[in-house]
């Protein structure tokens, strides 16, 4: 650990000149590769485009959030003009906000029939890749592990995509999208709070002669109860974010409002969608977390 | 029970008390939840002509499935892997880089009022949106191109990261912070010597659960244009090259594999 | 009632937790188990209802050889064998009548079990365990809202719901404070007499189990050191279980010093033994 210094004082280092070298080798490789990394996807990169951004960005927030200052002639509207060409403008985007009621509704029931679903899926699958509670440690558990990271490796967004081809589009593309990324996050997080429960409760319940339906029932799920409302509420809330989006790919909900402004590139009509978008969010986590806490 | 007279006998019958006491609270859930299940329900719209149809595209698209085809398209695959790989990793680094010192200023315990203040609006503002919905702001400010995708992560990254940092520093056990502070050390040692050894072994499981996060969401800021793997997958399927599809979705999670293991085993050999 | 021949545990990693005990237990006999920690008094007790599965060896209840029974079969026998828990093993979540009424689960169908619908006797009975128990009135509270030693009562009632032959009780007292120790034990002793059951009760304690019980079995090692009443368990003869020195020198205290899982105080529970509180 120590080397001599030239006085013969022992000296203290954190790491031996071995370990410090190959410390700062690791480290080297990493910044070696992040830059590598860098300028592969900066030879993808129009640079002209990216130093116009911060440009670009305030001509999009100028589109997006106020009125055209200008009229046709390129002169400052006249007084009178600009009251009622402001008036105009509010009056249309809050026309545009009242038209978005009925898809921000959908995405919500994408969200929650979703998770619905989603959960349903879980709990079984959970129990047979809880160690505790598998059937077969063998056989049974590695299947459902590989139902289970496949789900989660999945984003709903691609799982919409495929969705939208198979069965249409609309919001039951929707809802299974968002049931099937959730099956893989609600199962992982169920199984681990199955693999720590209380065994001496389980083996009290066993000890009754309870079979094993029973056993499952009085001596394990009273136990998860909490951790599955919890869980299931948290994913609810990430859902909704998700559903936000998969409109996108025409699978219902808001984000199907999303695209057809961006493709009109009414950008006016994109930050209405935004601040809805926004305050749903705002409003689902605050929902979810006074649930959550009344839960546990 | 306790109001019934001494000679009673013991009661024969015994039901669960409801899980909510009130009964007019308790009806008024059920009728709510299956009122609402009932306009869920209702607000789906089958067109049972496309699901009939639909049999002859699942068809089609499971037949692909089970043949992934990762030659006949091998460049666009590769190009577009490489893209998300390298995207990631930046994202990544740059991301915690940044998250770290946000996170230290939006921890209540260490840093003063405005700062705390300022880091935690940075924080809010960066998790606000969807990676998709940053990804089409930064597409439209910076064109299209795997640098709005880098862009979009590493916002999303530090939103993420910093956040949790943030939680975690709060959390820690300050008296061992008081004990570095009485030796007189600076604010910096004090980061050094009494928070950082604390929050370590969970920063770096947060880091790389980041890393594996971000090579997921390459895959799909690509649909709205942010370069990765992800555009060469929204190509195939308006192709309807199934083939490709399967074995872009393979390479996905596989990847998402290889990623867990990696980092399960880094943690072990850490912390 | 109970026979015991030649059980063995052995582990995969080939560790003998029980070396062939041998071991009978007439009806109505209370009956200590003693030992150092690891010694097996949990394997031993868990081997008799198989919530361990026994290497070799028999176990007889009334007869009937455990060992060998088919799963349903041996819910039948575990309907006879009640377990009592150090640590309670309430489901905390549950009321306190479904926790006591979970003692029939053995006897009722599961979707009833599930829809809580127990026969009436069985419920009557169990206003009248938690009557006996002490625990009047609670039966709607959950479990996790009670005190430890009230948590254990219910455990108690849970046990004699099954309406059992047998008592298999592991370390009933070691979570509790002295006087409530006590308490329990009394209440244990007090119950068997009643029901005519008899009991295995493993237990650290050595002046509570030589106050309650007929009968003291002392475990070392996987092998049964001592088998007789309480008064033959005398200080010579305590180093032959627990292993060390003299034992006179230290008195009964140190029959505790060794165990690690072991929160209680044991000095004033001998205290407590000698003001006879209860």
């Amino acid at each position: 650990m120590s080397s001599p210094s030239t006085d013969d004082q022992p000296v203290w280092r954190k790491r031996s000149r071995r370990q410090a070298l190959t410390h700062w080798v690791i480290t080297l490789g990493i910044a070696g590769v992040v830059l590598w990394c860098f300028k592969l996807i900066s030879d993808e990169t129009t640079w002209s485009f990216v130093w116009s951004g911060p440009a670009q960005a305030g001509e999009l927030a100028n589109r997006m959030f106020l009125p055209e200052w200008y009229n046709r002639t390129g002169e400052l509207w006249a007084e009178g003009e600009f009251w009622s060409h402001l008036g105009a403008f509010l009056a249309d985007r809050a026309a545009y906000a009242a038209e978005l009621w009925s898809p921000l509704v959908d995405t919500l029931h994408i969200a929650t029939l979703g998770t619905v679903l989603g959960v349903m899926i879980a709990s079984p699958l959970a129990f047979l890749a809880a160690e505790n509670t598998t059937p077969s440690v063998k056989f049974v558990r590695p299947v459902a592990l590989l139902f289970l990271v496949t789900s989660r490796s999945v984003n709903s967004l691609i799982w919409a995509l495929l969705l939208v081809i198979v069965i249409g589009p609309g919001m039951l593309s929707g809802i299974l999208a968002i049931a099937l990324r959730s099956v893989g996050f609600c199962g992982k997080l169920l199984f681990e709070a199955i693999e720590e429960i209380d065994e001496a409760t389980r083996d009290a319940v066993v000890s009754t002669g309870a079979g094993r339906l029973q056993t499952l029932t009085y001596g394990v799920i009273p136990q998860i109860a909490p951790a599955f409302a919890g869980i299931s509420i948290y994913r609810w809330d990430i859902n909704i974010r998700e559903a936000t989006i998969i409109g996108l790919v025409g699978a219902g909900g808001i984000g199907m409002a999303l695209q057809t402004a961006i493709d009109e590139l009414a950008w006016g009509h994109v930050s209405v969608i935004f601040i809805a978008i926004l305050a749903t969010v705002i409003l689902s986590e605050w929902v979810s977390a006074k649930a959550r806490a009344a839960v546990t | 029970m306790s109001e019934l007279p001494e000679e009673m006998a013991t009661p024969r019958t015994w039901k669960r008390p409801p899980l909510i006491s009130d009964p007019r609270q308790r009806w008024a859930l059920y009728i709510g939840v299956i009122a609402y299940a009932i306009w869920a329900f209702l607000s789906i719209e089958v067109d049972v002509q496309r699901l009939v149809e639909g049999a002859d595209w699942a068809r089609q698209f499971f037949a692909g499935l089970v043949q992934p085809d990762f030659v006949s398209r091998a460049d666009e695959i590769w190009y577009g892997f490489l893209e998300s790989l390298t995207m990631t990793a930046v994202a990544t680094a740059i991301g915690v880089a940044l998250a770290v010192p946000i996170g230290l200023g939006a921890a209540s315990n260490l840093a003063i009022r405005p700062v705390y203040l300022t880091c935690r609006a940075i924080l809010a503002l960066s998790r606000a949106f969807h990676e998709v919905i940053l990804a089409i702001l930064f597409v439209a400010m910076f064109g299209f191109g795997p640098f709005a995708g880098l862009v979009t992560l590493v916002v999303a990254t530090i939103g993420f990261l910093g956040k949790l940092i943030a939680e975690d520093i709060e959390a820690i056990d300050w008296e061992t912070v008081e004990a570095v502070e009485s030796t007189g050390a600076s604010w910096l040692q004090k980061v050094a010597y009494g928070v950082a050894p604390q929050v370590m072994p969970r920063f770096i499981g947060l880091s790389l659960y980041r890393l594996d996060i971000n090579f997921r969401e390459s895959a799909i800021i690509g649909i709205v244009g942010a370069g990765g793997i992800g555009a060469t997958l929204t190509t195939a399927v308006e192709r309807y090259d199934f083939e490709t599809v399967s074995a872009i979705l393979i390479l996905i999670i596989g990847t998402v594999y290889a990623f867990e293991y990696i980092s399960s085993a880094i943690r072990k050999r850490f912390i | 009632m109970l026979e015991i021949t030649d059980l063995t545990k052995r582990y995969p990693d080939g560790f003998e937790a029980l070396k062939s005990v041998e071991l009978t237990l007439p009806q109505g006999q209370l009956a200590a188990l003693i030992g150092p920690s690891g010694a097996g008094k949990s394997t031993l007790i868990r081997c008799v209802n198989r919530l361990v599965e026994p290497t070799e060896g028999s176990v007889k209840l009334d007869g009937t050889e455990v060992t060998d029974l088919g799963r349903s079969a041996l819910r039948g026998a575990r309907r006879d064998m009640a377990m009592i828990f150090q640590s309670y093993a309430l489901v905390e979540r549950l009321s306190v009548m479904e926790n006591v009424l979970s003692g029939r689960l053995g006897y009722v169908g599961f979707f009833n079990s599930l829809l809580r619908r127990f026969p009436s006797q069985d419920i009557q009975r169990a206003y009248k365990l938690l009557e006996q128990v002490g625990l009047e009135g609670l039966h709607d509270r959950r479990a996790d809202e009670l005190s430890g030693g009230q948590q254990q009562r219910v455990g108690i009632a849970r046990a004699l719901m099954q309406e059992p032959k047998l008592l298999l009780v592991d370390e009933p007292t070691a979570s509790l404070d002295p006087r409530t120790a006590h308490q329990v034990m009394g209440l244990l002793a007090d119950l068997c007499d009643e029901h005519d059951l008899a009991a295995i009760i493993n237990i650290h304690d050595v002046p509570l189990a030589k106050e309650y019980t007929d009968r003291i079995l002392g475990l070392n090692a996987g092998q049964l050191v001592f088998d007789g009443p309480p008064a033959e368990l005398t200080d010579e003869v305590l180093p032959d279980i627990y292993g060390g020195e003299d034992w006179s020198a230290h008195g009964e205290q140190s029959a505790d010093e060794e165990d690690d899982d072991d929160d209680e105080d044991v000095r004033s529970s001998g205290q407590f033994l000698a003001e006879e509180v209860l």
